[in-house]
């Protein structure tokens, strides 16, 4: 077989080639103020049976990333550039009835709050049998059967009953259970899970991800998870980006992020954690000012106007040039900062570490 | 120090949820109240600009009746049969059509929009006239309508209790009305109450009075359900419980906090009330109910001219377009200024 | 849901009689003696005690309603005229005209048609118009097609009826002669044809839908832009579901919802005479035989055409948010 990629047929493009990749993926939507730069440049890959973890504040460009994996944006006025390529075939140049094959049933999304992104008006069941009936020619029995399975192994109890409730019947864990069970009606390959424990209280939330880490194992898919939750990253992801101002700021393995952090706002977030055994004196950080706006982003480091560290920068190239994403170490660390690796090292180890 | 691997949830970082889009506007609006906002956003809209001239421009005719009609000279209740020379200017065997003229209607250079049919009174007098009548009892009506809407859905919203029950069903009832019916069989009732009160004869000063009230009164009832909402949603918010528990009485609360909250939400319920007023008026005085002769009013001529439709249709042309005009203009401000004040209730 | 119905259709009679007493008392309560309104320019002092004597007058006004009300409620109505001159006035008796002396539930059983197939007519005109526009506006924000929709929209909800009415009653009747003048007997459909019927209701349907179906045309507009920014729209979507079955399945049931209770009520509104209308193109429905009662004092006649058009504002009420709960399963009836 030849080397060159474009030529080979898919089976062995998609030899060497990660699960999903997303390449320089940028989202910008013209509005009447100006263009709202949402998402400039993301760049991962996420094999099939691994968590990627997506921090960041809100308005940071994680939830439009993950409706552009969905093609969700096709039809509206954002421009989508860049490449996303899952499992050989690539999102962002497919047409909207191509990508429309594609939803649901090679990828699905769970929706952070389950109460307005299930109709009010359809019942569970008929929701859940929709998502089954649109990608699969079966009789109606057959997916009335899948989905009461799901519902059941979501853990919805007496589930045939409930098949035939309206969402406002359920409770908050359990619409999000349902929820799952309809992203997980066509067995997805990739599942994009934005904010999904976040409506939900402390409890429910832990079983909710318990579940999730459960299905995962059984249908062996691959999980974007998109949070503002550090906890949950921890608990959940292999891997993880902190993204900021539409730009990754740091990426790595989830050790990585959370006991070797270079980026300033990786400490921050870091910082803003609440934790029962937090010494010194006891209060949460949180990071000053807010957030940077999309249309006009700062012309150097967009974390640079909320940036307690810029003195470690030699001239004032916080705000004049943007860092690159740089690799750091072995493993794919990487992190977008002008101040050097060694010094960020330093820093975070004696005067970040002491204070979570 | 465990990692992260906490089940308490982290804390709402206190950021805009949708930040997208606010924080897109937050560099643009930064250091301005929302009313100097507003207002800049009103300047650029040209739509905004020209119905407010044309609007101005009406409220100008209303103000100098008097003086505009001075220029052509014909008093709007003077009967002009014959010109200055002393030819006739109606046609006394054909019923009385003006002689000559833009399609029949005796248009000339003394009469710009021509004269009445049998009597000869002169159109742009009269029509200038009836804008005074239209505007005072639109906007005597509306501010009737509003003061009672505003107060009293106050009241309900910020008492609550037996009073919020007994005049939110009053204004349930109020909205039960068959509303024009009601009004139209009303407007006869209160003016002969009116003169046994106050011993007015039934001329048109008190017909006007009785035409205010009775659209006020049949007014206020929606106004007053969406501020009982408001003052409801009003009545919890920080600074209302912060002033209370410092212990400000309900006056204090009432027309100090939650009243100037509630002005963008009055502004534009009086614009939009103001256009559903004058149009009212003119349907009333169209069915003979409202102001009668021999003053003028936009639907009281509507009604005269429809009779003379066939030989003089312009006689129904000039005041059905005065109130054509008015009532878009005023329906151009108050979108405008709705938007203005509040771009996302969808532009509808 | 049946005793939900009881309990509404209980309010609904307290509202009635609520409105049937203001109604009352405001206009019998009129300083012009009803007497002198009756026997006019002969009136003398023997007349007026025989018309007081015959219509009642001369009894207390409690007692005066009293009886009024008994004509409504009870079965066989009730006696009126002074003694020795005694009728039966059958149930539902909303009294005499003075005018005439008809029952005036004949003159509105008379009148009910006109207006029933006027109002219905006009509905589903501007039903139809309404939605369809402010559908296609929404599904085509921003472009072209929605902005002549606003337009047109703004356009018609500031046309006054009067002026609309007339310029059609202009355009098609004297100056392009397609349609003949209005004749009240063509309003009847099995004794004239449909032509002719037709001829005679095109035009004050299109003048009465218009303010509505500019009205429509905003609120659905409205309604549809929120339902399709709503996150069970982007649920729809991520399922895979086609744009169709996303704009019509998911998208415009919940749109067209407050859509219902508007129609019902406006409908409802509507069933009580839609006087302009009527009086331009001269159709003998309720609202000209309301205003011709206006106009000559006919007291029996406005207080029944009022609580008439008020049962039908009160009903639709109570229609309307039976079938909203049938749409909105969220809904409860309680």
């Amino acid at each position: 077989m030849t080397e060159s990629v474009t030529s080979a047929p898919p089976a062995d493009t998609r030899a060497g080639k990660p699960f999903l990749e997303v390449k320089d993926l940028q989202v910008h939507f013209p509005t009447d103020d100006g263009m709202v730069r949402a998402v400039n440049g993301l760049n991962f890959t996420l094999e099939r049976g691994k968590t990627l973890g997506i921090v960041g504040e809100s308005g940071s460009g994680k939830s439009v990333s993950s409706l552009a994996i969905m093609g969700l944006h096709k039809g509206s006025k954002a421009k989508v550039t860049g490449e996303i390529w899952l499992d050989g075939a690539e999102l962002v140049g497919m047409s909207v009835p191509e990508m429309r094959a594609l939803r649901g049933q090679q990828v699905a999304m769970i929706f952070q709050d389950p109460l307005s992104a299930m109709h009010p008006f359809f019942r569970v069941g008929d929701q859940l049998t929709e998502a089954f009936l649109v990608h699969n020619d079966a009789p109606k029995a057959v997916a009335k059967k899948r989905a009461i399975e799901l519902l059941d192994r979501v853990g919805i109890p007496s589930p045939d009953k409930r098949f035939f409730d309206y969402p406002h019947q359920f409770s908050g864990g359990m619409r999000q259970r349902a929820m799952i069970a309809m992203a997980l009606m066509c067995d997805p390959s990739l599942l994009i899970a934005d904010e999904p424990t976040t409506a939900l209280d402390v409890t429910v939330q832990a079983q909710i991800l318990d579940l999730m880490k459960d299905l995962q194992k059984e249908f062996n898919s691959a999980i974007i998870l998109i949070t503002h939750d550090l906890g949950v990253v921890a608990k959940m992801t292999e891997n993880v980006v902190v993204m900021y101002g539409g730009r990754v700021v740091e990426s790595g393995n989830v050790r990585d992020i959370f006991y070797r952090p270079e980026m300033p706002y990786t400490w921050g977030l870091l910082g803003s954690i609440p934790r029962v055994n937090r010494s010194g004196d006891g209060r949460l950080k949180s990071i000053r000012g807010t957030p940077p706006s999309l249309i006009n982003l700062p012309k150097g480091c967009p974390f640079q106007p909320r940036c307690d560290y810029q003195e470690h920068v030699e001239g004032a190239n916080c705000s004049t040039e943007l860092p690159e994403l740089l690799q750091i170490g072995q493993e794919q660390h990487r992190v977008r900062c002008h101040i050097k690796s060694e010094e960020r090292r330093q820093l975070f180890t004696e005067q970040i570490k002491p204070s979570l | 120090m465990t990692l992260g691997v906490s089940e308490t949830q982290s804390p709402d970082e206190g950021l805009p949820t949708d930040a997208l889009v606010e924080t897109a506007e937050a560099k643009e609006i930064e250091g301005r109240s929302p009313g100097e906002i507003a207002w800049a956003r009103l300047r650029k809209d040209k739509v905004a600009i020209i119905s407010a001239i044309v609007i101005l421009l009406i409220i100008a005719v209303a103000l100098f009746a008097p003086l505009i009609v001075k220029l052509n000279g014909f008093p709007p209740d003077q009967f002009n049969k014959v010109d200055a020379n002393g030819n006739p200017l109606l046609n006394t065997r054909d019923g009385g059509i003006p002689i000559g003229g833009l399609w029949g209607s005796g248009t000339s250079s003394e009469h710009w929009l021509g004269i009445e049919p049998q009597n000869g009174r002169d159109i742009f007098s009269r029509l200038v006239y009836g804008t005074r009548v239209s505007l005072l009892v639109a906007l005597g009506g509306t501010v009737i309508a509003v003061v009672l809407g505003t107060v009293i859905g106050m009241v309900s919203g910020y008492f609550g209790g037996w009073v919020d029950t007994l005049l939110s069903r009053l204004m349930d009832i109020m909205l039960s009305f068959p509303s024009l019916l009601f009004v139209m069989a009303l407007t006869p009732v209160v003016a002969s109450r009116a003169q046994d009160l106050f011993g007015m004869p039934d001329n048109n000063t008190l017909r006007m009075g009785v035409l205010m009230f009775v659209l006020g009164f049949f007014g206020w009832a929606y106004l007053a359900r969406i501020v009982r909402g408001q003052t409801l949603s009003l009545r919890e918010r920080e600074f209302v419980e912060a002033a209370r528990s410092l212990g400000a009485g309900p006056n204090y609360v009432l027309f100090r906090q939650i009243l100037p909250n509630m002005l963008p939400t009055l502004l534009v319920y009086t614009t939009l009330l103001l256009p559903t007023n004058i149009t009212a008026e003119a349907a009333l005085s169209f069915l003979g109910v409202g102001i009668k002769e021999p003053t003028s009013s936009w639907g009281r001529m509507i009604s005269d001219a429809s009779a003379w439709i066939e030989s003089n249709p312009l006689y129904l042309f000039f005041p059905g377009m005065a109130l054509f005009i008015t009532v878009l203009a005023f329906n151009l401000l108050g979108d405008s200024v709705r938007d203005a004040l509040d771009p996302r209730a969808g532009r509808s | 849901m049946g005793r939900y119905l009881i309990r509404r259709l209980i309010q609904a009679v307290f509202v009635l009689v609520v409105i049937s007493a203001i109604t009352f008392f405001l206009f019998w309560a009129t300083p012009a003696n009803p007497a002198l309104l009756i026997c006019g320019k002969n009136c003398n002092a023997e007349t007026v005690a025989q018309v007081n004597a015959t219509y009642g007058f001369d009894k207390p006004l409690v007692v005066q309603y009293g009886q009024y009300m008994q004509g409504l409620v009870s079965p066989g109505g009730r006696t009126i005229g002074s003694e020795g001159n005694e009728r039966n006035c059958p149930w539902p008796c909303f009294g005499e005209s003075y005018q005439n002396g008809i029952p005036v539930w004949n003159s509105i059983k008379d009148a009910f048609p006109a207006t029933l197939w006027l109002a219905l007519g006009a509905a589903v005109l501007w039903l139809v118009a309404g939605v369809m526009l402010g559908l296609i506006a929404a599904l085509r924000k921003g472009k072209f097609i929605d902005k002549l929709s606003v337009g047109l929209a703004l356009f018609g909800v500031s046309f006054p009826t009067i002026v609309f009415g007339y310029l059609l009653l202009y355009l098609f009747i004297v100056k392009l002669n397609w349609i003949p003048f209005p004749d009240t007997a063509n309003a009847a459909l099995f004794s004239v044809g449909p032509v002719k019927w037709l001829q005679f209701y095109i035009l004050p349907w299109i003048t009465l839908a218009l303010v509505f179906a500019a009205l429509y045309t905003r609120i659905t507009r409205a309604n549809m832009i929120d339902t399709m920014n709503e996150d069970y729209i982007r649920t729809a979507r991520a399922k895979g579901l086609d744009e169709r079955t996303v704009v019509f399945k998911h998208g415009l049931r919940s749109a067209l919802t407050p859509i219902v209770t508007i129609f019902g009520l406006d409908v409802g509104g509507l069933l009580g005479g839609a006087v302009i209308t009527e009086q331009i193109f001269s159709i003998t429905g309720l609202g000209k035989f309301s205003i011709d009662s206006v106009l000559s004092n006919d007291l029996p006649a406005i207080m029944g055409v009022v609580l008439f058009a008020a049962i039908f504002v009160v009903l639709a009420n109570i229609v309307v948010d039976v079938l909203y709960a049938v749409i909105d399963p969220r809904v409860r009836l309680a």
